[in-house]
């Protein structure tokens, strides 16, 4: 395909806008066009956060039809949900092992459960990420995102090179060690999942 | 020192292509007033020292400094949202009948959607009504190169040039390659000109001047090389401009496109003629009809605009598939699975839900205004009862009063009490009414991202600037009544309203506790608050509060990271369950 497909989305404060961007960088240093950009109603923390991301040949649109995205991560699993029409059919989605329950407004409603079954049954490939588990492993919990971009790249035609370059140059140097390990520990789950996926385990 | 070299690929964001086009574009002075989607266009602006840049205290103002830093004979350019351009309007319809002297760029960032807008409103009207020349760029690149193209085109004709971008354009990021800063010779001064400059004695000649300007214009754009034709393959014709352009060619790769970059005065003839040459075209633009009404003047019928696609919201390739290809965006999964949403809220630790939960009680009518604090409106506060527009709020408070209603209370943030509640409090007191008006001052402009206004002390580069006195200010426009009330104090505060609402004559109260996001505010140290929960009766009182560090749920419980240790959810609680971390 000429051009690859990402929505990226998640909850106000954790990290999907800096990770989209970091992901839009790596893109310009392999990709003739990258488009990249969000899609919310009045940002805040808290709210739910979309962003696109286009690249390869003949990038015109920023935003991503529904239905057409190749890869959605979801930060956080009922914006799984919220998104997932946006997903091509069969593509992948994948999905940050956790709940953030939404500020409500009115009668209580407990969190939704069955989304994984639910997006499953719609023909998608869900694979769940533990990413803040793994980043609390590591001792920050802002690495998650880190952690989801690792998982990505193993799906995506972009190199580790472009990756890491970009990485170095994004992030404060107090914080570059522990997300470049952040960065490893996503690729080294993306691979095993992915293996397992195509062995059928 | 430049920030970036000429000839890099960089990824930008068009407010940050417009930012550097301006550079490139030899811009010497840049004004604006924050706004949602134009905000980041000065404070990227800021970053370059080579232009000089400041906040004004509202567009009309920004307007007329650069304006005067135009007629002086160098490039200027004030940016805003699209409302901005309502309140700058007086000086933007006048400009033209003189022309100018420098470049003089005017952006405006139209909200397609009205993602974060309070109307949504196509300010390519406002080109045509001005008689100005208007630019639209489709993508960063073009945001950045256009801007060029705009300060070329104002200097060519000696007139200002309406740069329209909008949310989509200004908040995508692509890949720009950067180019040089053009060192603009000045060889271009004020000549004093009573016939040309003062224009309301010569307004009959010079409007006659003007028409005869537009006259030249239009000839002028018939062979504008950047409203250009991509010959395409299919059958398809379209004409279109800016973000609609990049949706067109996502569902139209064959089709032969007139992409127009200049979009007042219309390429009359070149337009009649790609009509003539097509059996059908499809005139592609976001918001009102502009292109087709005019295309349709001219006695073509063979377009097809607005009967397919819709006057409201925002373009993208699936609004286009569903007018055109009669293909249907794939829904959202709302009908089969319980999506709750996230709605906006005050954050926690906010101070103006201090000051909502003090009005509510006093049970009064509020007219509001435009900023974060209009969530107020929202339940469970639901404290804010009417909002329009920048600095509404007092003049219509008043108006409720004249009206017959009493116990009206005016609520206007800080930097919105700046930008317009200053004529209107004055005419509170010179016309004897008896308005309370309460300022939530947070110390910043908030709404659209914390930035600094006179009140704060601070410039857009945050140097330090003379501290507007907002307590001395309001005393000298006649107001005797004013309380600086704490909204952390829900006892002080609802005593601070009822005194003023008692007082006979115009009263103010201004609220004294920072954004939480403020400068200083961010870093500050906190302890929150936490639940005693066998003390808890589960009334639910600190949920209706309304704070997102509140949880829902049966057993409230209280978010220990978001929780600021404002207090007010404790002081809402009955039964003493509430208490400081560490402290029970």
């Amino acid at each position: 395909m000429a051009v690859t497909n990402v929505l990226l989305c998640g909850v106000g404060g954790q990290g999907v806008l800096l990770a989209s961007e970091v992901l839009a960088l790596v893109a310009v240093e392999e990709k003739a066009e990258v488009k990249q950009t969000e899609v919310h109603g009045v940002a805040q923390r808290g709210g739910s956060v979309v962003s696109h991301l286009r690249f390869g040949e003949g990038v015109y649109s920023p935003t991503v039809r529904t239905g057409e995205a190749d890869i959605l991560v979801a930060f956080e699993r009922l914006e799984a949900v919220r998104y997932g029409h946006y997903v091509k059919p069969g593509g992948l989605i994948l999905i940050n092992d956790v709940e953030i329950m939404p500020g409500q407004i009115g009668e209580y409603k407990p969190y939704p459960t069955g989304i994984m079954e639910f997006l499953r049954s719609k023909g998608f490939t869900v694979q769940t990420i533990p990413a803040t588990a793994e980043a609390k492993a590591l001792g920050n919990l802002r690495v998650g995102s880190l952690i989801l971009l690792g998982v990505l790249s193993v799906y995506l035609d972009l190199s580790l090179r472009a990756w890491e370059s970009v990485i170095r140059r994004r992030i404060p140097e107090r914080l570059l060690d522990v997300n470049l390990k952040a960065f490893q520990v996503g690729v080294e789950l993306g691979r095993s999942q992915a293996q397992a996926a195509v062995s059928g385990v | 020192m430049t920030l970036t070299s000429p000839g890099q690929r960089m990824l930008m964001a068009g407010n940050n292509a417009i930012a550097r086009g301006a550079y490139e574009a030899g811009v010497y002075f840049a004004s604006g007033y924050p706004g949602t989607p134009s905000t980041e266009i000065l404070e990227v602006i800021s970053h370059y020292p080579e232009i000089r840049s400041q906040w004004a205290a509202n567009e009309k103002v920004a307007f007329d400094e650069a304006m005067g830093v135009a007629m002086s004979g160098k490039r200027a350019l004030c940016s805003m949202k699209y409302v901005g351009l309502n309140v700058a309007a007086d000086s933007f319809m006048v400009f033209p009948f003189a022309g100018t002297v420098g470049g003089f760029v005017v952006i405006s960032a139209d909200d397609p959607g009205m993602y974060s807008s309070q109307n949504e409103q196509d300010n390519r009207y406002f080109a045509r009504m001005a008689q100005v020349p208007m630019i639209e760029p489709s993508d960063p690149q073009e945001a950045k190169d256009y801007l060029k193209l705009a300060f070329e085109l104002s200097e060519l004709f000696s007139t200002p040039v309406l740069y329209r971008t909008s949310m989509r354009v200004s908040h995508s990021k692509g890949v720009v390659t950067l180019g040089e800063r053009l060192e603009v010779k000045n060889d271009r001064s004020f000549v004093k000109d009573v016939p040309n400059w003062v224009v309301p004695i010569f307004a009959k000649s010079l409007r006659a001047k003007l028409d005869a300007k537009m006259a030249r214009m239009s000839e002028f754009v018939e062979s504008y090389p950047f409203n250009w034709i991509e010959e395409g393959q299919s059958k398809t014709a379209i004409i279109t401009s800016g973000a609609s352009y990049t949706y067109a060619k996502e569902i139209f790769p064959d089709a032969t496109c007139l992409k127009l970059a200049l979009t007042n005065p219309l390429p009359k003839q070149k337009i009649v003629d790609f009509c003539a040459r097509h059996e059908q075209v499809y005139v592609i633009e976001e918001l009102e009809p502009f292109l087709e009404e005019q295309i349709r003047a001219w006695g073509i019928t063979n377009v097809i605009g607005k009967e397919r696609l819709p006057r409201t919201g925002e373009y993208s390739p699936d609004v286009l598939a569903k007018a055109f290809l009669s293909e249907e965006p794939i829904k959202d999964f709302t009908n089969e699975f319980d999506l709750i949403s996230r709605p906006p809220q005050l954050c926690p630790g906010c101070p103006h839900r201090g000051a909502y939960l003090a009005l509510k009680k006093a049970g009064v009518l509020v007219t509001g205004d435009i900023g974060c604090y209009t969530l107020g409106a929202l339940p469970p506060l639901g404290a804010m009862h009417t909002s329009f527009c920048m600095g509404a709020s007092i003049g219509n408070a008043f108006g409720f009063e004249l009206g017959g209603m009493d116990k009206v209370v005016a609520v206007i943030g800080d930097s919105t009490f700046i930008h317009g509640g200053i004529p209107p409090l004055i005419d509170v007191v010179y016309n004897g009414g008896n308005t309370t008006t309460v300022i939530l001052d947070n110390r910043t402009t908030g709404m659209t991202g914390h930035q600094e206004h006179p009140a704060t002390g601070m410039t857009l580069q945050g140097r330090e600037a003379p501290r507007l006195d907002l307590v001395a200010l309001i005393k000298a426009i006649g107001v005797e009544h004013v309380q600086v009330a704490d909204p952390f104090k829900q006892k002080d505060m609802y005593q601070a309203v009822q005194d003023a609402l008692q007082h006979e004559g115009p009263s103010v109260i201004l609220t004294n506790r920072p954004c939480i996001f403020a400068r200083g505010e961010k870093n500050r140290p906190k302890t929150p608050y936490v639940i005693q929960e066998d003390k808890c009766t589960q009334c639910g009182a600190c949920q209706r509060v309304g704070c997102p560090a509140v949880l829902p749920g049966k057993q409230p419980r209280i978010d220990e990271v978001s929780c600021t240790g404002c207090s007010l959810c404790a002081q809402a609680c009955k039964f003493d369950a509430i208490a400081l971390k560490g402290v029970m």
